[in-house]
C-alpha cells in the first residue's frame, strides 16, 4: 500500500509526462521542434510504476517512445526541452532529437529509433553486471512490436539462458503503427510464449499506476528468489496517433474508445481518483500542477532562448 | 499514353500493371496495407488485388527477406516494401550472403526474380538511424542490381523493369521526390536504366543519385545565368554500373563532379570517380570532385542537419573553383529547404 507523500511523488511524476506530452501538442505547430515525436499520453504509469520500483542505479533502456520513461528517472525539464528544440544545451547537444534521448547519469543508457535493438543492449549491460558480480538490475522497455522481432527472442534466450538480473517490459498498446495485434501474431499470448523460458512473468493493466507497482514488485520479488530473468506485459491506450500531436480515431483503423474507456485508460485520472481516496485534498492536487505547469513552461522558455549548435559541432563526438 | 503523375503514384500505377499482367506478383511489407499505403506509393493495390496479393506483414525484416528469396525461389515474383532504407540493415544476412550469392552457388540453376524497395529519409530530425541510403553498401555485393529512380518516370519504368527482372533487384527511393510531378509514358519501356543526360551543357559533368540530381539542377539553373553549362547526368542504376555515358560526356567538358547522395569514404562516388579517372584521363583539365554527406553519422538538429548534407550551393562553389570562376552572390537565389519540401512528423 503506497503511503500518502509516496502517492504525491508518483502523481507529480505522472503530471510531469502528461504536462510536458501537452505542451509540446500545443507548441509542435511552431515548427520550432524539428523532430517527430512518439508522444506518450496513456502511457505515463508504465515507466512511472516500474522505476518506482527499480533502486536508484537501475540501468533503463528504450524506444524512441521514451519521454515518459526520461521523465519519470529524471523528473528533468530543461535538457529534455532543449533537445527537442535541437539546441546545444540538448541531451545528445541536438544530435539526437526525440528518437535517441539518453540520459547515461540517471541510469538511461540508450534508446532507439529501430524497433528492438536496444533489448539486446540491455541483455549485455546484465551480462556486465553479472561478470563483475554486481547486483545492479537492468530494465528495458519496448512496445509489442517488438516482440515480432527475432532479437528480441534471441535475447529472451541469452537473458534466462545466463540467468540474468534483467526485467523486460513489454509496454502493449495493441498496435505497431496502425496494425493491430491480430494482424500481426501467429500467438496468442505474450505472457504464455515467454513462459517456456526459464523466466518469470506478469502481466497488469499499465494503465494503473498502483496495480503496475503491485505487479513489479511481485516479480521483482520472484526473480530475486529464483535467480532468473522477468518478463512484464503491461497494457495501455495509445491515445494520440503514432507520431503526431494529433488523435486520430476517426480515421477508421481502430475504435474510438467510450467516454468510460477514455477515463479508465487514463492514467492520470485513474491515480487522482486512488489519491483522493487515500485521504489527499484536490487542493494539494492543484497546488502540485500549479508547480509542474510552471516547471514545464520555464523549461520550454529556456529552450526556445538557447543556442542552437555551433557549425564546429557538427565533427565532435564521433571519436574518442 | 503519357500523363502528369507524382512519384508515388507512378509507384503504384507501375506496381498495378505488373500484378496485372502476372498473376505471381505481389507487393507485402510492413504498413503495405494500412490507411498511409506507404506514403501513397501502394495506394490502391489491395483495393483492385485483395490481401492476399498486397499484405502487412509483422516486425521481422530478416525473416521476411528470407521469405521473399524463398517465394522467388519457388515461382513468385515478390515486391518486399520498407518505409526507411535502415530497416534493410536488419535483412542483411539474407541480402548480403544469400540474395546476392544464391544463383552463383547454384551453378546458376536458381532464380530470384524479386524487388526490395526502400525509402531514404531526410529531415525533420530522422536523424542518425531513419537517413541512410546504402546504395554503396549493396552495390558493393556482386549478384544485386540497385536503382535509384528519379523522375516520376524513372519510378515507373524502374519499378516495371525490377519486377520483370529475373534477378534481385533493390530500388531506393528518397522521399523528398514522392511530391514531384512529371509526365509518364505508360508505354515507355520498362527498363532498368542506366545513367542518362538529364541536362546538356560544356562546362563540367555533374554525375548525380538521387536527389542530388534535383540539386545539381537548381545549380546548374544558377550557373546558366553566368553563362556557365553544366551537363548534369543522373546514374539511376549504380549496380552494375555502366559509365559510358559519363565518360562521353567527361570527355566533351573535361570537368568532372561526382555528387552522391551518401558518405563518399568507400563509397559509390569513389568507384565511379575512380572508373571516370582511368577512362577519361587524358581529357580531364582537373581532378575529379565528389561531394557527399559530411562523415558523421546524420544529426538531427537542423543548422548541424544543413551541414551534414550537400546541396546545390556546394555544387556550385565547386564548379566555380574548378572553372577558376570568381564567386556568384547567391544571396537572391532560393534553394531547396525542408520547409518546401518536408514538413514532420515523419
Ligand atoms: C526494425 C524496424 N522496423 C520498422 C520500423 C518502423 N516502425 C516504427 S515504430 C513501428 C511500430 C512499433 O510498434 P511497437 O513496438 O508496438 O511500439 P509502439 O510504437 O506501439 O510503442 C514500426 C513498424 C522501425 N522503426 N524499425
Ligand atoms: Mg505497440
Amino acid at each position: 500500500m503506497l503511503t500518502k507523500s509516496e502517492g504525491l511523488q508518483l502523481y507529480r511524476s505522472l503530471l510531469l509526462i502528461r504536462l510536458t506530452e501537452e505542451a509540446i501538442r500545443s507548441h509542435y505547430h511552431l515548427d520550432e521542434m524539428k523532430t517527430p515525436v512518439h508522444l506518450g499520453i496513456g502511457q505515463e504509469a508504465i515507466p512511472v510504476g516500474v522505476c518506482h520500483c527499480l533502486p536508484k542505479n537501475a540501468v533503463t533502456f528504450g524506444t524512441y517512445r521514451n519521454h515518459a520513461l526520461y521523465l519519470a528517472l529524471t523528473q528533468e525539464t530543461d535538457r529534455f526541452f532543449a533537445e527537442l528544440f535541437g539546441k546545444e544545451t540538448g541531451l545528445g547537444r541536438g544530435k539526437a532529437g526525440s528518437m535517441h534521448l539518453c540520459a547515461p547519469g540517471q541510469g538511461l543508457m540508450a534508446t532507439s529509433a529501430v524497433v528492438a535493438t536496444t533489448i539486446p543492449l540491455a541483455v549485455g549491460a546484465a551480462l556486465a553486471h553479472a561478470y563483475r558480480k554486481e547486483s545492479t538490475p537492468v530494465a528495458v522497455f519496448f512496445g509489442d512490436g517488438a516482440m515480432e522481432e527475432g532479437v528480441f527472442w534471441e535475447s529472451l534466450n541469452f537473458a534466462s539462458l545466463r540467468s540474468l538480473n534483467i526485467l523486460f517490459v513489454c509496454e502493449d498498446n495493441g498496435l505497431a503503427i496502425h496494425t493491430g495485434a491480430s494482424d500481426r501474431r501467429g500467438f496468442s499470448s505474450a505472457v504464455r510464449s515467454v513462459q517456456g523460458f526459464r523466466c518469470k512473468t506478469a502481466s497488469a493493466d499499465g494503465s494503473d499506476l498502483s496495480a503496475v507497482i503491485r505487479a513489479t514488485e511481485r516479480l521483482r520479488a520472484e526473480m530475486a528468489q529464483s535467480k532468473q530473468p522477468g518478463f512484464l506485459h503491461l497494457t495501455y491506450l495509445r491515445f494520440l496517433e503514432h507520431v503526431g500531436i494529433n488523435e486520430d480515431f476517426a480515421v477508421g483503423y481502430r475504435d474510438s474508445p467510450s467516454p468510460e474507456e477514455r477515463i479508465a485508460r487514463d492514467p492520470v485520472a485513474r491515480f487522482t481518483a486512488q489519491l483522493l481516496a487515500l485521504g489527499c485534498a484536490q487542493g494539494e492536487l492543484d497546488e502540485m500542477r500549479t508547480g509542474v505547469e510552471a516547471q514545464v513552461e520555464c523549461s520550454l522558455n529556456r529552450a526556445r532562448d538557447a543556442r542552437l549548435p555551433a557549425d564546429e559541432a557538427l565533427y565532435e563526438d564521433l571519436l574518442i | 499514353m503519357t500523363t502528369a503523375r507524382t512519384y508515388r503514384d507512378a509507384l503504384a500505377f507501375a506496381a498495378a500493371k505488373e500484378m496485372d499482367a502476372d498473376p505471381s506478383v505481389f507487393v507485402f511489407g510492413l504498413d503495405v496495407p494500412d490507411h498511409k499505403r506507404i506514403f501513397g506509393s501502394t495506394k490502391g493495390l489491395v483495393e483492385k488485388f485483395g490481401i492476399d496479393r498486397c499484405f502487412g506483414t509483422p516486425l521481422s525484416e530478416d525473416a521476411m527477406t528470407g521469405v521473399a528469396i524463398g517465394a522467388a525461389l519457388s515461382g513468385l515474383r515478390p515486391v518486399h516494401v520498407h518505409i526507411r532504407a535502415d530497416f534493410l540493415l536488419l535483412g542483411m544476412n539474407q541480402i548480403a550472403n544469400v540474395m546476392s550469392s544464391l544463383r552463383y552457388m547454384s551453378g546458376g540453376s536458381l532464380r530470384l526474380p524479386l524487388v526490395i524497395r526502400a525509402i531514404i529519409g531526410r529531415g525533420w530530425g530522422q536523424g542518425a538511424q531513419h537517413s541512410k541510403s546504402l546504395h554503396g553498401v549493396f552495390g558493393h555485393f556482386p549478384g544485386l542490381k540497385v536503382g535509384l529512380p528519379t523522375s516520376p518516370q524513372d519510378a515507373y519504368s524502374m519499378l516495371r523493369a525490377a519486377i520483370r527482372d529475373e534477378n534481385p533487384v533493390i530500388l531506393l527511393e528518397h522521399r523528398w521526390l514522392y511530391d514531384i510531378e512529371g509526365p509518364v509514358d505508360e508505354n515507355h519501356l520498362p527498363l532498368l536504366e542506366g545513367p542518362v543526360v538529364v541536362r546538356p551543357g560544356n562546362a563540367l559533368t555533374v554525375a548525380c543519385t538521387s536527389w542530388m540530381t534535383i540539386e545539381a539542377l537548381k545549380a546548374a539553373e544558377v550557373l546558366a545565368k553566368h553563362g556557365v553549362e553544366l551537363e548534369i547526368v543522373d546514374i539511376r542504376t549504380v549496380a552494375p554500373l555502366d559509365e559510358t555515358v559519363v565518360a562521353d560526356s567527361v570527355a566533351k567538358t573535361g570537368h568532372c563532379i561526382v555528387a552522391d547522395y551518401d558518405w563518399l569514404y568507400s563509397g559509390f562516388s569513389a568507384e565511379l570517380a575512380a572508373r571516370i579517372s582511368h577512362r577519361c584521363f587524358g581529357s580531364l583539365r582537373c581532378p575529379i570532385e565528389r561531394i557527399g554527406f559530411a562523415q558523421v553519422p546524420c544529426p538531427t538538429t537542423r543548422p548541424l542537419e544543413n551541414l551534414f548534407y550537400p546541396s546545390a550551393v556546394h555544387i556550385i562553389r565547386v564548379a566555380e573553383r574548378m572553372l577558376g570562376l570568381p564567386m556568384i552572390d547567391l544571396n537572391h537565389e532560393t534553394f531547396y529547404s525542408y520547409e518546401e519540401r518536408f514538413k514532420g512528423p515523419f
